[in-house]
């Protein structure tokens, strides 16, 4: 037997924790171009508003911030998850909630950005 | 010479009002982020589907924002994303070893409260 830890696993932490700092930096240009938007020209009234989004460059950015988000919350909270839940029925159930939760926004964001 | 044995078992204090700056802004990054995950996301992404779905929608939210108790709950939204945002930026500095000295990390987590008060300051000036 070696008495050394190997290093084994599935390494998909690794690839969790880098993902979790890449959609943090598409996630900080996101903000800084909305804030600078609404800051410099604050939409006035609902065209204004509706045409904000319906600019195809803006759309586009704003999807991104969502996919980007809804990564970044997913390796977050099954971080908060895996290190106060330790029963592991309750523990597969609430991330199999925060999933589900994190699917539906997805489809919703698509539904705003792109509905009616 | 052996160096001196170190005192065990160490206790630190963690009761959070004793807590250095760099872990007062570590958990409240950790309860920002659940925060922000729920209630924050599904409150705005069904402010812009009332906002964008319709011009009766939208002049209905304007009113119910102009409410001060909003503009409240709102500006508690600001502090979240605000600190979220600049601890999450620290982290990233931090990982790529700036400032990773104790007292410039110090330094840095009062930094980020400073930030993200003067975001929330803004967005109330916008606000009112």
């Amino acid at each position: 037997m070696a008495s050394f830890k190997l290093p084994v696993g599935a390494h998909y932490g690794l690839a969790a924790w880098l993902m979790q700092r890449l959609t943090a930096v598409v996630m900080v240009a996101y903000t800084l171009l909305l804030a600078g938007i609404l800051l410099w020209c604050p939409p006035a009234n609902y065209a204004d508003w509706k045409g904000l989004f319906s600019g195809s460059f803006v759309r586009l950015a704003t999807m991104l911030f969502f996919l980007a988000l809804l990564y970044h919350a997913w390796v977050g909270i099954r971080d908060i998850v895996m290190d106060y839940v330790k029963p592991t029925g309750l523990r597969l159930l609430l991330q199999s909630l925060v999933g589900t939760a994190l699917v539906f926004y997805l489809v919703w964001s698509v539904s705003i950005l792109w509905g009616r | 010479m052996k160096p001196a044995k170190p005192q065990r078992p160490k206790y630190y204090d963690l009761n959070l009002a004793n807590l250095p700056a760099p872990g007062l802004a570590s958990i409240f990054h950790r309860i920002s982020g659940a925060l922000l995950f729920l209630p924050v996301i599904p409150a705005l992404l069904y402010l812009m589907q009332a906002t964008l779905g319709s011009e009766a929608g939208y002049l209905q939210w304007r009113g119910v924002l102009a409410m001060p108790a909003v503009k409240f709950v709102l500006l508690g939204f600001a502090w979240l994303y605000a600190h979220h945002f600049f601890a999450g930026i620290r982290y990233l500095l931090l990982d790529l070893h700036w400032g990773i000295g104790k007292e410039q990390a110090r330094a840095s987590a009062k930094l980020v409260f400073v930030l993200g008060a003067l975001v929330t300051a803004l967005v109330a000036w916008r606000a009112w």
